[in-house]
């Protein structure tokens, strides 16, 4: 549609509107505000990891398939999803070949080929580009365009699941023509095209302005041509999330406002205001304890919290370990800390619903009395100041985590009941971007974990949790020859574990995957490598005038903003 | 004078060089790291890959004299091309790049300061009209009512931080009365009546709330330094030649008051270009204040590196026009 054309269609849709029938045209709604209380910094997810910037990317550039709100995977710019079943996967499991939608036109006018999605792998598997997205290409031996319209990905080893390139908001398709002179080193310097990317979304970029605001208008090219319903968007950043939920509900200056983790009952009292509504979804993410299994004594030097400091002197003992989670009430601390966004779990694999296990249930319900007879019946006896100790050895924990209201009166509580069960817990917190930073040189990292438990909250993009599961085999253990790089922060080594790893990566049947990462998931929380604590969902809100809205956590929360519109 | 100037202004030089070799120190051995706040899904090889393409890879003596060339360099060639039209080499020349928007620090800090002159200086001229008056009346009316009340009202400026006067207001003008908007549109444009008054009405809260910290400062000032004058000589003499007594003091007392209070503003003027980070938070106004804290927080070095360098000049600059205009203001200061 020309430009011509759009402007009929756009006075076509006044007159529609004028004569008081529902608005099915173009940009018939208006203007939409949204809200994101961390503001976006580049429009190119692949030279920014940050949330903010890939849903706020969404809007503008999108990828082959999406997540839809259940976490099944749906075509976006491709006529069906491969499977072996309709032969897009080959049977080795080696390559994925997709199937480009005829008809889908880039914002500029020109169409979509297979080249644009070849350059798209080109540009984030460039060795010198520093592309934050390259879990997605990992395995990744080659990706051509056999046609206009086809394009195979072919993998080094088989892939179970082959759909991590060009599927979810994590690795959308970029345009060849636009970015084909910023690979590798100069990916960086492309400041105009990182902050307006031509995409094939609903949006396309008027003004951008980084850490700040982003406009945009409807994308005259869009291939659904009575989408979007808004003719021009406002993509606000900045302040906290209790300001931003306080413009959607309280003032209504804004339209929707991202990830509100504020105090439930404040945001609560603020939905009584009547503006606007709040919305939660589940995802994949579990706040939870990690237990030290290795020593984190100081006098160790550097051999602290290693594999080869030798192991904990009581975080070991099985029975310790589940004493201190039975002592836990889950249920409170998701009251009191997250409210409607929050659910009380025993499970690092919560989601999708195939893999959440119910083996560990008995942590639901806190049983101080329990947690105190295992103690007991394990030869922990109370000493005169009330803390349990055997052989000399006292049960004191550090238990630290990152600065933030609630994970601070999370600890305060655990450590009240631990109390109850004579344990001494000294607390610390530490900024975010140390704690969850890689710094070497900085004692005070997740990676180095020189406490006895530390808590934070992960989870995985996507629904398949391969990868995921795979952090707590032997070879991710962080140490000073791996430069502490690696995820099991528990430092647990089973070899049975890391048997079931390989399997999942052999297995192709989605109900074979689901019983390993199952085992996998039991294994992990039973041996008190983890303990979870919450099923962290994403509460976001919108106002009471804003139609469409689909909350999904399993991909970008503006997935389907084409489909918006006002009430 | 005109050769203490320029001794000052050589000086500053190498206090300058100094001030950004230690800011540069103090940000790489702070512990933060640029991939700290990315996502857990990231995984540890991905970040290690990240950190090398931003360069972190170089020693930091490298790193620091990259930081110089591109500085001092590279940016104000390129603003001269700007400015002539000329171009100078080939035109390809590295600008500090800010790691998390991987665009030109030096565009950004422009793409702010509208917004940040606007809240922040037009905050500053409020306080100061309003301050004045308050400091004259309150140290001729010395212990009336109107000097305690002014007393309390600096007081409550002084001690009540600006993130719990800007919610209060944002509660009560934005979320019960409607008045004002709660959050400030940065790509708002003056163009006609309309639109300017959006402008002031955007505008009202988040210059209230920092003008009356600035008042409650330079009243303070104001009261002290007049109550200093109107006990002088020259007080008396001016009433007993039968002066009308708003020739005293507002001709007389006040102009001889005014000189310390003048090297005050001055002093002052740096950190409107500093921003106000927290009332630029608190109003979503998104000036250079907010730029700084969010580069701080990702650990954004050449962004955090050039706005505090830029400061620092301000600083040094600002230092010494207040001891000359001292100079000039004062016929018994004289600096040789």
């Amino acid at each position: 549609m020309n430009n011509k054309q759009l402007l009929a269609a756009l006075a076509g849709g006044a007159v529609i509107a004028i004569a008081g029938q529902t608005a099915a045209e173009r940009g018939a709604d208006g203007h939409v505000n949204i809200i994101y209380w961390q503001a976006a910094s580049i429009l190119n997810p692949y030279l920014s990891g940050g949330t903010k910037d890939i849903e706020s990317s969404s809007l503008v550039i999108e990828p082959l398939a999406r997540y839809d709100q259940d976490g099944n995977m749906v075509p976006w710019l491709t006529t069906e999803i491969p499977t072996v079943a309709n032969g897009g996967v080959s049977e080795d499991l080696t390559s994925i070949t997709w199937n480009i939608a005829p008809g889908v036109l880039w914002s500029d006018g020109t169409p979509l080929t297979a080249h644009d999605v070849a350059f798209t792998a080109e540009y984030c598997m460039h060795p010198e580009g520093g592309c934050q997205q390259s879990t997605s290409f990992s395995d990744v031996a080659s990706v051509e365009a056999v046609d206009d319209l086809t394009v195979k990905v072919t993998f080094s080893k088989p892939k179970p699941f082959p759909y991590g390139p060009f599927v979810g908001g994590e690795s959308p398709i970029i345009q060849k023509a636009q970015f084909q002179k910023c690979l590798g080193a100069r990916a960086p310097e492309c400041t105009e095209q990182n902050f307006g990317p031509i995409g094939t979304g609903p949006f396309r970029v008027t003004e951008f302005r980084a850490n700040d605001v982003i406009s945009m208008e409807a994308n005259p090219n869009y291939r659904d041509p009575s989408k979007p319903s808004f003719a021009t968007l406002t993509f606000k950043g900045g302040g906290d999330a209790a300001a931003a939920a306080r413009s959607v509900l309280e003032t209504g200056e804004f339209d929707y406002a991202w990830n509100l983790q504020i105090d439930p009952a404040i945001l609560k009292q603020m939905e009584g205001a009547g503006k606007g509504t709040v919305v939660a979804a589940f995802g994949t993410a579990v706040e939870r304890l990690m237990v030290n299994l290795t020593n984190p004594s100081p006098d160790l030097a550097d051999m602290r919290s290693t594999v080869d400091g030798g192991p904990h002197p009581f975080l070991t003992d099985a029975a310790v370990r589940r004493a201190l989670s039975l002592a836990i009430d889950r249920n409170l601390l998701s009251e009191v800390g997250y409210g409607s966004a929050g659910k009380a779990t025993c499970n690092v694999l919560p989601a999708p619903a195939v893999y959440a296990s119910t083996a560990n249930d008995e942590c639901l319900v806190q049983n101080i009395a329990k947690a105190n007879q295992i103690l007991d019946d394990a030869g922990w006896m109370p000493g005169s100041d009330g803390v349990r100790e055997k052989d000399g050895v006292r049960l004191s924990i550090l238990y630290q985590t990152s600065t933030n209201a609630v994970r601070q009166d999370t600890q305060a509580l655990v450590k009240q009941w631990w109390s109850e069960i004579g344990v001494e817990t000294e607390l610390k917190n530490i900024d975010a971007a140390v704690f969850f930073g890689g710094d070497q040189s900085s004692p005070d990292t997740f990676q180095k974990f020189y406490a006895d438990i530390e808590m934070y909250t992960n989870l995985f993009n996507g629904t398949d949790p391969e990868a995921y599961m795979n952090n707590w085999t032997c070879n991710e253990i962080p140490g000073p020859s791996s430069n502490w790089l690696g995820n099991n922060m528990p430092r647990y080594c089973n070899a049975e574990y890391d048997a079931l790893a390989a399997e999942l990566g052999q297995t192709a049947d989605l109900a074979e995957r689901a019983r390993i990462a199952m085992a996998m998931n039991d294994m992990l929380v039973q041996e008190g490598a983890m303990i979870p604590l919450i099923h962290r969902g994403r509460v976001s809100a919108h106002s009471n005038t804003l139609g469409g809205v689909i909350l999904n956590t399993w991909d970008s929360e503006l997935w389907n903003v084409a489909d918006w519109h006002r009430e | 004078m005109l050769n203490y100037t320029i001794r000052r202004l050589l000086f500053t030089v190498p206090v300058l060089l100094f001030i950004s070799f230690i800011v540069f120190l103090l940000l790489d051995l702070a512990p933060n790291d640029p991939t700290g706040n990315l996502p857990l899904t990231i995984p540890p090889d991905v970040r290690e890959q990240i950190r090398r393409s931003l360069g972190l890879g170089e020693p930091i003596h490298v790193r620091y004299f990259l930081w110089c060339v591109q500085f001092f360099v590279n940016e104000p060639l390129n603003i001269l091309e700007h400015w002539t039209g000329l171009q100078f080499g080939d035109g390809e020349r590295l600008r500090v790049q800010s790691w998390a928007t991987r665009s030109p620090v030096v565009d950004l800090v422009v793409e702010r300061l509208p917004q940040t002159l606007w809240v922040v200086g037009m905050s500053y001229v409020v306080g100061i009209l309003i301050a004045i008056p308050i400091g004259v009346i309150s140290a001729y009316r010395q212990y009336s009512w109107f000097d305690q009340a002014g007393t309390f009202v600096s007081m409550v400026g002084f001690s009540v931080p600006t993130f719990f006067t800007g919610v209060l207001m944002i509660v009560v003008f934005s979320v019960h009365l409607e008045w004002f908007p709660s959050i400030y549109d940065t790509t708002h444009r003056v163009t006609d009546w309309e639109s300017f008054l959006f402008q002031i009405r955007q505008l009202v809260m988040p210059v209230s709330v920092l003008a009356l910290y600035n008042a409650a400062q330079i009243s303070r000032f104001m009261r002290a330094s007049m109550l200093d004058n109107l006990g002088q000589d020259y007080v008396r003499t001016a009433r007993a030649k039968g002066l009308k007594e708003h020739i005293v003091l507002l001709v007389h007392v006040l102009r001889n008051s005014l000189i310390p209070v003048v090297t005050v503003i001055a002093l002052g003027i740096p950190q409107i270009f500093g921003g106000a980070i927290i009332t630029e938070q608190v109003f979503k106004v998104n000036g250079l204040g907010q730029l700084l804290i969010i580069g701080i927080q990702g650990a954004d070095i050449p962004l955090v590196q050039t706005l505090t360098f830029i400061f620092a000049v301000l600083i040094v600059v600002f230092n010494l026009v207040a001891d000359i205009l001292y100079g000039i203001l004062d016929p018994r200061i004289r600096y040789e």
